[in-house]
C-alpha cells in the first residue's frame, strides 16, 4: 500500500501540493486524474522519493520514500515521467535492458535477459527490438519507456500520462496488458496512472485520485466516486458519463 | 571482453609513440631519445586526461558538443599567469620554482573547478546547465581582468603571459610530469570503476533517478574526475580548449557505443593519439615547431561549428 500523510511540496515559494493524505490500496489500476496544474506529476514524483517535501510522509509497502535510498526507492516504485527522452543513441531493447539495471547494476544474468524479452513481447516491440529510439515514431518511443518500467519488475508502477503519444490502437494495446497485469496472480503489479482520457479512465480504471490545485477533492472505487457531477466540478465544465456499446464513456453535457 | 577497436587504437598509439621516438634519431642516442621521451609522455598524459575528461564531462551535461573548458578552465589559467606575472614581475615569475607553481596552479584550478560545482549543484545535479552558463560567465569575467591587467604589464612581461598562455609541451618539467601521470592514472581508474553508473546516468536525471542510480552522488564523482583532469593537463602545459571535443567525437564515431567502458578508453587513446601524431607530423615531417595546439584548436573549433550548424536527426 501506498500511504501519504499530510504531504505539503512547495517550489519556488509556492505550494504545489497542500496537505495531501491519501491511500492507494494494492492491486488494480489508479487512475490520478485532475486539471493542469493540479500536482498530480508532483504528486508521483513524490511518491517515488525524488521529490523533498516541505512536510509529511510518504510510504510504500512499508518503506520510508523520503529517506530511502535510490536503490531502495528503485526496488518499490516504477516511475516513468512526463514526455521523458534521452539523448543517448539507444536502441529499443537497450532502453527496456536499462529497466533491469536496478536488479545487475550493468551485469546481467539469465534472468534479466528472460524479463527484457518479455517485456518486449508484452508492449508489441519485438519487430523494433533494434531500431534506434531517435528512428522511431513518439508513441513507439513512449510504448519503450512503458516497457522499461515494467521490466523494472517493482510492485508498484508510477505512470505519468504515458498515453500522451499513442494511437488508439496502442493506447487499448498498452492499457489491456497494463490491465491484465494488475489482475491477482504471479507477478500481479499495482499501477498509478495519469489519465487525461476519461473515457479510458471509465474504462479500465479501478480508483480514481482526483485533484486540483493542489488538493485532493476525492479517492476511491471508480464506481462509486467517478460520477458527471464530480468531473464537472473537477475540470470546470459540464461533463456526462453514458453507457454506449456496453461501456461507459465520458462526454461534454 | 575488450572491444577490438580497442586495441586497433592501442596499436595506432604505439605506431605514433614509435614514429615519434625513432624517426630520424641520431647520436647521442640515450640523450635525445630522453627528451623524445619525455615530450611524447606528457603528449600521451594530457592527450588521455583531456579526452578522458570531455567524455566524462558530455555524459553528465547530456551534450556532445560541450568541453570541460568551455565552463572557463582555459581563462582561469590564463588569468592566473597573468596576475603571477604582474605581482611578481617577468624575472620573478621565470624564478618561480616550477613544481611549486605546478602544484599551485593545479590546486587553485581544481578548487575553483569544485567551488563552481558545489555552489552552483549544491541542491542536487538537477541543474547542469546553470552549472555550464555559470561556468562560461566567469570565464568571460576571468578573460577581462586578464585582459584588464594584461594592459599593466609593460612589452616584455605581455610577452611571457602570451607565451604561457598556449599549450606547450616543450620544456616540461619530469618531476611535474610523474605527477601528472600518477594523477591522470588514478583517475581513469576510478572513471572505468564508475563506467557502468555512468552508463545510467547518460540516460539523464529524470529516468536515471529512478532506476535507482544514486545520481547525484556519480555526477559529484565525475565532475570531480573532471576537475582533476583538466587541472592537471592545464598546469602542466597550458589550456588546449578543443582537443577534447576532438577526442570525444572521434570516439563516439569509431565506438558508435553507450558503454563508458568502451567510451572513456578510446577517448584517452584518440586524445593521446591526436597529440602524438600530429607533433610527429609538425615536428619530423614539416620541421615546425609549437604549431600543433593552433591546429588542433582550429580543427576543434571547426568540428565544434559543425555539431553546432548540422541538422539534428529527425
Amino acid at each position: 500500500m501506498i500511504e501519504i500523510e499530510n504531504l505539503t511540496v512547495s517550489r519556488s515559494g509556492a505550494e504545489i501540493l497542500k496537505d495531501v493524505s491519501v491511500k492507494f490500496g494494492a492491486g488494480g489500476i489508479t487512475a490520478l486524474i485532475g486539471p493542469n496544474g493540479a500536482g498530480k506529476s508532483t504528486l508521483l514524483n513524490a511518491i517515488a522519493g525524488l521529490i523533498k517535501p516541505e512536510h509529511g510522509r510518504v510510504t510504500v509497502g512499508g518503506c520510508d520514500m523520503i529517506s530511502a535510498r535510490p536503490p531502495e526507492r528503485a526496488s518499490h516504485v516504477a516511475l516513468l515521467a512526463q514526455n521523458e527522452h534521452v539523448t543517448a543513441r539507444l536502441t529499443v531493447r537497450e532502453l527496456v535492458s536499462f529497466g533491469r539495471w536496478t536488479h545487475h547494476h550493468g551485469r546481467p544474468q539469465e534472468r534479466d535477459l528472460r524479463m527484457i524479452e518479455e517485456a518486449l513481447e508484452a508492449f508489441d516491440l519485438g519487430p523494433l527490438a533494434e531500431r534506434r529510439l531517435d528512428a522511431l515514431s513518439g508513441g513507439q518511443r513512449q510504448r519503450s519507456f512503458v516497457a522499461m518500467a515494467w521490466a523494472q519488475e517493482t510492485p508498484w508502477m508510477l505512470l505519468d500520462e504515458p498515453l500522451s503519444a499513442l494511437d488508439p490502437r496502442h493506447v487499448r494495446g498498452i492499457m489491456d496488458r497494463l490491465h491484465e497485469l494488475t489482475r491477482p496472480g504471479q507477478g500481479q503489479r499495482s499501477i498509478v496512472i495519469v489519465l487525461h482520457d476519461l473515457s479510458v479512465t471509465a474504462r479500465y480504471a479501478d480508483r480514481i485520485v482526483a485533484m486540483k490545485d493542489g488538493r485532493l477533492v476525492t479517492s476511491g472505487p471508480r464506481l462509486l466516486t467517478m460520477t458527471g457531477g464530480m468531473l464537472s466540478d473537477l475540470f470546470g465544465t459540464g461533463l456526462a458519463i453514458e453507457t454506449v456499446a456496453g461501456r461507459d464513456v465520458v462526454v461534454p453535457s | 571482453m575488450v572491444d577490438r577497436r580497442l586495441f586497433l587504437l592501442g596499436g595506432l598509439l604505439v605506431l605514433a609513440c614509435a614514429a615519434f621516438l625513432l624517426w630520424n634519431l641520431r647520436a647521442p642516442y640515450g640523450f635525445i631519445l630522453g627528451l623524445r621521451f619525455t615530450k611524447l609522455a606528457s603528449l600521451c598524459v594530457v592527450g588521455a586526461a583531456i579526452g578522458t575528461a570531455t567524455v566524462l564531462f558530455q555524459t553528465i551535461a547530456a551534450n556532445r558538443m560541450l568541453t570541460p573548458g568551455i565552463v572557463g578552465f582555459d581563462a582561469l589559467f590564463i588569468f592566473i599567469q597573468t596576475m603571477l606575472v604582474l605581482t611578481l614581475g617577468g624575472v620573478g615569475f621565470a624564478g618561480l620554482p616550477a613544481l611549486a607553481q605546478f602544484g599551485v596552479e593545479a590546486a587553485i584550478l581544481v578548487a575553483a573547478a569544485l567551488g563552481l560545482f558545489s555552489i552552483v549543484l549544491r541542491k542536487g545535479a538537477e541543474d547542469i546547465l546553470r552549472l555550464v552558463l555559470t561556468g562560461v560567465i566567469l570565464g568571460v569575467l576571468m578573460r577581462g581582468l586578464a585582459s584588464l591587467a594584461q594592459r599593466l604589464l609593460d612589452p616584455s612581461e605581455f610577452a611571457i603571459v602570451q607565451q604561457a598562455s598556449f599549450a606547450s609541451f616543450g620544456a616540461v618539467d619530469r618531476t611535474q610530469l610523474a605527477i601528472a601521470f600518477v594523477i591522470l592514472t588514478c583517475c581513469l581508474l576510478a572513471a572505468l570503476r564508475i563506467a557502468r553508473y555512468l552508463d545510467v546516468a547518460a540516460l539523464g536525471r529524470g529516468v536515471a533517478l529512478p532506476l535507482g542510480l544514486d545520481y547525484d552522488h556519480v555526477v559529484f564523482i565525475a565532475l570531480g574526475l573532471v576537475a582533476l583532469l583538466v587541472a592537471t593537463s592545464t598546469a602542466l602545459v597550458g589550456p588546449i580548449t578543443f582537443l577534447g571535443l576532438l577526442a570525444s567525437s572521434l570516439a563516439h564515431a569509431a565506438l558508435p557505443t553507450w558503454r563508458h567502458s568502451r567510451l572513456l578508453p578510446a577517448a584517452a587513446l584518440i586524445g593521446a593519439v591526436i597529440l602524438v601524431a600530429g607533433q610527429f607530423v609538425f615536428e619530423r615531417l614539416l620541421g615546425l615547431q609549437s604549431t600543433l595546439t593552433v591546429v588542433v584548436e582550429f580543427a576543434g573549433g571547426v568540428l565544434f561549428l559543425f555539431l553546432v550548424l548540422r541538422r539534428p536527426r529527425p
